[in-house]
């Protein structure tokens, strides 16, 4: 069991490092101070389902405004944050140069928490916004856009360089059309409804912006960040560079005509709702030709599973990933939405894809970095083995309640049974999720003291394990090797 | 094949062209469907105030007069436009849905299937529909229950549903326990949802009813 590969190489390109270090490490902390936000925001509001809530009475920590910020915490501030550490190590070292200014680095990071500390504080005030997944209030809008743009434009000018030579790595597709897709979604999702379109034509946006901030940016994001650290990790390249062609581009054009599959058996036209469920079926065969080309590429590597806990985050991620597309495939019909809308089995759905996949390839990245960045190995592995453990398995099996505690609560809403006893049956899962999600946040918990007591270490002696990998560009040339 | 890896295709064919055209198909022509379906205004819903509301004003002068003074068009225009706010702020909306779907019995149980001209107001813009029912859909509340059963179920929900899991709303109540502007607008945000349907009992299958308009 080795842990070695804690040292990097950063040269220095036109004056400048390669790789803002310091922004990598202040957006893994920013995403795990919201994460753990998240986590117990999360953790409360379950217990209000036992009428447990250990805030009554108190207005700005009411159950259903902590329910907001949960989601807003875990998705713009663990994930976003998560990706942008990602961003700043892959791209750089990709496209051979700098971000476009070190200070626009900074100003993306700072405008970003603080858009969504005052958009986390409004929430809890009251000023949340009526559509699901941008409830952050509509006077921090404008700001969030504004990062959105200033992040597009930091490293898009390293990516168009790069490009003018030639074709470009898959992980640059994913994130040139992420940065275009984040600031048109964000745009689209929290202006359009909120202002200009009521009712039925309202909601096709709204399903239309759920969908796609996690199809066309945290989707993107995360794939382009697998493209580079498993075959950099592995230390060979993707199977099939035509696969991945496919997978990207068939993501492209399937994944945003899914929207309206939030609302089917709505009043939104039949023929909006129709065309979103065959692009769902549509993309969920396509987005497995991913999942199967890691796969083939882990093939004579499988113990890196046992030996590499970053690559074991990243193949569990993608085993919830495929599970979460087989799911969609036919959970998407308009027969079993019959049954499962409106119930827990779509917010298990919910958190298999935002934190059983993004969330453990976020936290791989981290596991990853963390070591390299501060310049020591690991404090303890066996810490490391149980935040794994506990985080995987909650997952997996809050997964598991919600969904069998949903078809539960769908029979027993068309079975016409009183309400009353929809919550009763409902109860026992909603206990195991309560318990699931103690153990994830007890996982993290682990993390954050093994990261802290990692960097206060004494350091190792000089270069004994430095690992030459990470210089200038290897995934290009280790990734686009076999076509 | 090597063009679909270029920076530019990537940029501009999938970034803003497969975007574009998914907006087409999935946002505008939906648009296109219902702009001839007729906008109902805050004013034209508010014309004709709810026995409800009146009803409030009745319940509780001092706290009504307080809040909203006479139940007349403007004061219930008010009222409705702040219960809105109120069920957006404390995330009525994710507990609760705001359409019937025409499957899984739910017409026997909450009423009507929805129709696309119930949700062209201005009191849907942002659309209210919901994706999650922790507890029963709205959109049929309108008159199911009194005032009363709605202001002590704000109060403490347990009281009147034993085993209700709602939060209780204990800001919506002065120091002396009347209820405050808050619980009026939202109590009659509430008995508006469904409002426009006919007060009959005969099968309500060919309903061209709308916020707004005539009964």
């Amino acid at each position: 069991m080795t842990m070695t590969s804690y040292a990097i190489s950063n040269p220095t390109v036109n004056g400048r490092p390669l790789v803002e270090t310091a922004l990598v490490k202040a957006h893994i902390i920013a995403a795990l101070c919201f994460f753990i936000y998240g986590l117990l925001a999360g953790l409360v509001f379950a217990l209000q389902f036992h009428n447990l809530y250990p805030f009554v009475g108190v207005e700005e920590l009411s159950p259903g405004r902590v329910r907001m910020t949960h989601t807003t915490a875990v998705a713009y501030g663990f994930l976003v944050n998560g990706f942008m550490a990602g961003l700043h190590w892959v791209v750089p070292r990709l496209t051979r140069r700098p971000t476009l200014s070190k200070n626009l680095g900074w100003f993306v990071f700072m405008g970003w928490q603080l858009s969504l500390v005052v958009g986390l504080l409004g929430i809890l005030a009251g000023h949340a916004q009526a559509i699901e997944w941008a409830e952050i209030p509509t006077y921090v809008d404008p700001f969030v856009v504004v990062t959105a743009a200033a992040l597009a434009a930091n490293f898009l000018p390293a990516i168009w360089r790069l490009g003018k030579g030639g074709p470009l790595y898959v992980t640059l597709w994913y994130f040139t059309a992420g940065f275009i897709w984040l600031a048109l979604t964000y745009i689209m999702g929290n202006y359009f409804p909120q202002w200009l379109i009521p009712g039925s034509g309202g909601a096709a946006i709204t399903g239309l912006f759920i969908h796609d901030l996690v199809g066309l940016f945290l989707t993107p994001m995360g794939w382009g960040l697998m493209y580079y650290f498993v075959p950099t990790m592995l230390n060979r390249p993707m199977w099939s560079h035509a696969v991945s062609l496919i997978g990207f581009w068939g993501l492209a054009f399937f994944y945003p005509l899914n929207g309206v599959h939030h609302y089917l058996y709505s009043t939104i036209p039949m023929f909006a709702q129709y065309s979103a469920v065959i692009a769902t079926v549509g993309v969920e065969l396509v987005v497995m030709t991913v999942f199967i080309n890691f796969f083939v590429t882990l093939r004579g590597s499988g113990s890196a599973l046992r030996d590499s806990l970053p690559i074991r985050w990243f193949f569990v991620g993608m085993i919830f990933y495929m599970t979460t597309c087989v799911q969609c495939a036919y959970q998407v019909t308009l027969s079993a939405q019959e049954i499962i809308h409106f119930t827990d089995w779509v917010v298990g759905h919910a958190h298999l894809v935002m934190f059983g996949v993004f969330g453990l390839w976020v936290l791989g990245i981290f596991t990853e970095l963390w070591p390299r960045l501060v310049g020591r190995p690991w404090w303890s592995h066996r810490a490391l083995e149980w935040h794994f453990w506990l985080t995987a398995l909650g997952m997996f099996f809050m997964f598991v309640a919600l969904v069998a505690g949903g078809l539960v609560q769908g029979f027993v809403q068309k079975g016409l049974n009183p309400w009353e006893d929809y919550v009763s049956m409902s109860r026992p899962f909603w206990g195991v999720r309560i318990f699931t999600g103690l153990m994830i946040l007890m996982g993290q918990v682990i993390f954050i003291i093994n990261m802290v007591k990692t960097a206060r270490s004494p350091k190792p002696v000089e270069a004994a394990a430095v690992r030459a990998e990470g210089a200038v560009a290897p995934a290009s040339s280790v990734a686009t090797g076999v076509a | 094949m090597k063009s679909l890896e270029k920076v530019g295709t990537v940029l501009f064919g999938a970034g803003f062209g497969l975007f574009g055209f998914s907006g087409l198909v999935q946002a505008v022509l939906p648009y296109m469907v219902m702009k001839d379906v007729k906008y109902v205004t805050l004013d034209e819903i508010a014309k004709n105030v709810s026995p409800e509301f009146v009803d409030l004003a009745e319940r509780y002068p001092d706290e009504f007069r307080k809040a909203y003074g006479e139940p007349d068009s403007k004061s219930y225009r008010a009222a409705l436009d702040e219960g809105r706010n109120v069920y957006i702020a404390e995330a009525c909306w994710h507990c609760h849905s705001q359409f019937v779907r025409p499957v899984a019995n739910e017409n026997q149980r909450f009423g009507p299937v929805s129709w696309p001209a119930e949700h062209q107001n201005e009191l849907q813009l942002p659309q209210l529909f919901g994706t999650r029912r922790v507890g029963p859909d709205l959109i049929r509340e309108a008159r199911k229950r009194s005032n009363d059963w709605h202001i002590a179920h704000f109060w403490d929900p347990p009281m009147v549903v034993p085993e209700s899991i709602m939060p209780r709303f204990t800001w919506f109540f002065d120091a002396n326990g009347k209820p405050n502007r808050r619980a009026l607008a939202l109590t009659t945000y509430v008995q508006w949802l469904g409002s426009w349907l006919p007060e009959s009992d005969e099968l309500l299958t060919n309903v061209i009813a709308s916020p707004g308009g005539e009964k």
